[in-house]
């Protein structure tokens, strides 16, 4: 078994550029590398977002009808339905006035999991953990 | 020798990072080591064939080419590339077009990542 531990660690906001979004879809597409992988390989990502990177995550987002494009909101529920775990820095959300009941869930979907808003401390540990440190 | 996995999202106009990407590529091929690039976000433009050189613009494709040559893997996003108006029948040749789990995998088996990040 030869499990590889990624944080992916979000730190610009969604919409501003294309990297942050890709740093989701990324991290979603563990769901099919072991088409690619032996039978006892897998890749497991935590998607982390700090600093202006928890910008742009909550929920409501009309980007369909505004831009005609998918929202972010869309992609977190998506990261959630895949059972990806996702971490949002408490103290960002903090900073900027972002209340944790502004976050998307997938409930609706069907999702077992949710967002987890957690301190610094608990990315930073994602962070060390990983193999591999991969910043969007 | 190693495995060296680089993750290259900027555009190869508009900054230096992409050509950085490309030459710390060829430096750690010429040691021996075994590198796979993933070209996403805006680096996946840089595939399309026939690029112009103009001494004011970065260019990639004779890079890319020289750097097949020696055996580096590279490998696109399709989804970005096509995105982009890139087709593989008018894209350098060899390069091989994927998904993102493209890159998982390859990050699967390197012993150091280089992740690139775009704009």
């Amino acid at each position: 078994m030869s499990d590889i531990k990624l944080a992916f660690i979000v730190q610009q906001p969604q919409y501003k550029g294309e990297t942050s979004r890709l740093a989701i879809t990324h991290a979603i597409a563990y769901q099919t590398v072991e088409i690619l992988l032996e039978d006892d390989e897998t890749v497991t990502p935590k998607l982390c977002f700090v600093g202006e990177g928890v910008l742009g995550i909550t929920k409501d987002q009309p980007a369909m009808e505004i831009y005609g494009i998918t929202s972010t909101e869309s992609h977190m529920k998506n990261s959630l339905l895949v059972d990806l775990e996702v971490l949002v820095c408490k103290e960002d959300l903090d900073k900027y006035g972002i209340p944790e009941s502004d976050l998307p869930d997938a409930e609706d979907m069907g999702a077992d999991v949710t967002i987890q808003v957690v301190p610094f401390a608990e990315i930073q540990k994602a962070m060390d953990e990983a193999k591999h440190v991969l910043m969007f | 020798m190693g495995k060296l996995t680089i993750g290259v999202f900027p555009g190869v106009v508009g900054n230096m990072s992409y050509d950085f990407a490309l030459k710390i590529a060829g430096a750690a091929k010429d040691k021996g080591h075994d590198v796979s690039i993933w070209f996403s976000g805006n680096a996946s433009g840089s595939v399309i064939a026939g690029q112009k050189h103009l001494k004011d613009y970065s260019t990639a494709e004779q890079h890319l080419k020289a750097l097949l040559e020696k055996g580096v893997e590279i490998c696109v996003c399709e989804a970005c590339a096509v995105a982009r108006g890139a087709k593989k029948d008018t894209a350098i040749e060899g390069i091989q077009w994927n998904a993102m789990h493209w890159y998982l995998a390859a990050i699967h088996g390197a012993d150091r990542v280089l992740h690139i990040g775009g704009e």
